[in-house]
């Protein structure tokens, strides 16, 4: 194969390994909205304390590995926390008021980062175990470290699936999405599902900030960046959709990373443009239900 | 007994007597922090048209913003002013212009939906001027020189004469509130407060709700453009951040702060929040952190706001005499 080919295949890899990392956000925050009805603008800013817990954990132990089994549980903590003294009151609110709370949420959250890590952008080294490339050509190569990435979204992507689709707790998230009501007249603890389903989310946006730490680095500001482009993925599958947060994360994955390769000066907005174009042809996404 | 409508009234002609005499007592700080605490007022009152009378959450409410500020960097050449008689008018065309075409684009979505797509489109706006040359990018640009008013050889005022400056602004944003009732009491006015309260009865009732929606969305974006115009011209810099989520995020605080769906509420909310802002920054580095925690407080414990406050009480008090009568 020609060197150009190669160099396609390698952004094609690229930027399906970018939009499986945006679905583990984009599928916490669209399953957040399918089951308890609230957006919530503070999810990036989950994704940023995870990047920065597992910089801080893995300078201390020297180990990538380790800093994310402490940090993950760390991260559920937090999130039920908040579940229980903030968002707990904005499952019956308007959404006007939930984007405002979680607005003042990102910016303490943002301060917070601020006070105990600075403002400084760090780099986190990859795994030894995964500090290798394979050789594509004599020219080309292609980092161990980001194949891996990939496979761990997938895999967390499937136990998503069959927790949702193939449990019964997963039936009762399903319903509880559906019908509220009827769920807790069916003597399911609808309370209990929601503080799971949110703490699922918080772990799952913490959790891809800490396996991308190694290659995007950690820096301020880095969860409303995701934030907004998980929203973009979430508008364009449809909200609530999980399926439609994947084929939209996919897709922004790779529309993103062709866009910086071939459209520089527009890089920023092809996203946007991409969302336009889907949004006139299905207002409601391509997975959503219109109402 | 004085009506309560009458008092408030009165409160506001007494806040307009003290805004008009405030130059007298303030020294060159307050004077600049007054008049863009109502250059962010009038932006407040835009978004308010949205979110208060027609029940549109616009959460991208600063690309109008960013633009009407951009447009007098565009319009002044880089060696002399540009005339604000001709640069304003034009900010305002690009603003509403732009939000004729966002508008017709967004519109079509609700809910959720429009909350996002409305974040999204501003977000655009921010990575197109991010990554210009000719807007200066991510650094911003500075406006050397103050827009002039010189009009035929004859200066009314200048903008570079802080008090002069304070008292233009006061002017434009008694302007936007004086419109806005106007708008409100219209015909106009009850079909978009309509839209607000049950939008499919409106349709079923014959209105063409889309319409009022996209002239609604024309408006209030005109008039977050005259905002972003006096801001970039008070302090004759641009950054892309005028375009930000957090720029959205701020003004639809101050709009829910001060109380929605009335005009005198995103007034009392944009001074409240930058004089808290103000005060925050003076103690400690990390001021944002306080002023999160008070948003999410406010939230939780004022739904309607500080002027909805203010009417619950007047509610109570009013059963209360009607218990004693």
């Amino acid at each position: 194969m020609s060197d150009r080919v190669i160099f396609f295949l390698i952004q094609v890899l690229n930027g399906v390994q970018y939009g499986l990392l945006l679905f583990l956000v984009a599928s916490g925050l669209t399953l957040i909205f399918g089951v308890m009805r609230i957006i919530n603008l503070a999810h990036g800013s989950f994704y940023m304390l995870g990047a920065y817990l597992a910089f801080s954990f893995a300078e201390r132990t020297g180990s990538l590995w380790l800093a994310i089994l402490i940090a993950v549980p760390l991260m559920v903590v937090i999130g039920l926390a908040l579940e229980g003294l903030l968002f707990r009151f904005l499952y019956v609110r308007d959404h006007l008021y939930q984007v405002l709370l979680t607005y003042g949420l990102i910016l303490s959250l943002e301060e917070v980062r601020s006070i105990f890590f600075g403002d400084d952008v760090h780099g986190v080294r990859v795994p030894d175990l995964l500090n290798f490339s394979v050789k594509l050509t004599p020219t080309l190569s292609y980092p161990v470290y980001r194949l891996f990435m990939s496979a761990v979204c997938i895999a967390v992507g499937a136990g998503l699936y069959l927790f949702i689709n193939h449990t019964r707790v997963g039936m009762s998230v399903r319903a509880g999405a559906l019908n509220r009501e009827m769920v807790q007249s069916l003597g399911i603890d609808i309370a209990v599902i929601y503080r799971l389903v949110f703490a699922l989310g918080v772990a799952l946006a913490a959790f891809a900030g800490m396996i991308a730490a190694p290659v995007a680095s950690v820096f301020p500001g880095m969860g409303n960046q995701i934030l907004i482009i998980s929203f973009v993925v979430v508008v364009i599958g449809g909200i609530g959709s999980v399926k439609g947060a994947f084929i939209g994360s996919l897709l922004i994955g790779l529309a993103d990373t062709f866009g910086q390769v071939f459209a520089r000066q527009i890089a920023g907005m092809t996203l946007y443009m991409l969302m336009v174009l889907v949004l006139l042809w299905r207002p409601a996404g391509l997975f959503g239900r219109t109402s | 007994m004085l009506s309560y409508r009458l008092v408030m009234r009165l409160f506001l002609l007494l806040c307009l007597a003290a805004l008009l005499a405030f130059p007298v007592v303030a020294n060159k700080f307050y004077l600049q922090l007054f008049s863009k605490i109502m250059i962010l007022a009038i932006f407040a009152m835009s978004l308010d048209l949205l979110v208060g009378f027609t029940g549109l959450i616009s959460l991208g409410h600063a690309a109008f913003f960013g633009l009407g500020a951009y447009m007098l960097l565009l319009l002044s050449p880089e060696y002399s002013a540009a005339s604000l008689w001709l640069s304003l008018p034009a900010a305002l065309g690009a603003a509403a212009v732009a939000a004729l075409a966002i508008g017709l684009l967004v519109l079509r979505s609700s809910g959720v939906y429009f909350i996002m797509v409305t974040l999204a489109f501003s977000q655009m706006f921010f990575y197109y001027v991010t990554g210009s040359r000719q807007f200066g990018g991510s650094d911003g640009a500075y406006i050397y020189l103050k827009p002039t008013a010189t009009l035929a050889g004859w200066a009314p005022f200048q903008f570079s004469n802080n008090l002069h400056f304070y008292y233009f602004v006061l002017v434009l944003m008694v302007g936007t509130y004086v419109l806005l009732q106007a708008v409100i009491d219209s015909p106009f006015g009850h079909t978009i407060r309509g839209i607000k309260a049950n939008e499919h009865r409106m349709r079923s009732l014959g209105f063409s709700t889309f319409r009022y929606k996209l002239v609604a969305f024309v408006i209030a974006g005109t008039l977050a453009g005259l905002a972003g115009y006096l801001d970039a011209a008070q302090f004759g810099f641009v950054t892309p951040d005028l375009f930000g989520w957090r720029e959205s995020g701020i003004v639809l605080m101050m709009v829910i702060l001060g109380g929605m769906g009335t005009l005198h509420g995103p007034i009392l909310g944009a001074f409240t929040l930058v004089l808290l802002q103000d005060f925050l920054a003076d103690q400690t580095r990390h001021w944002l952190l306080p002023m999160g925690v008070f948003i999410v407080l406010a939230v939780l414990w004022l739904p309607h706001g500080l002027s909805g406050m203010v009417d619950r009480w007047v509610f109570m008090r009013r059963i209360q005499e009607a218990r004693r009568a």
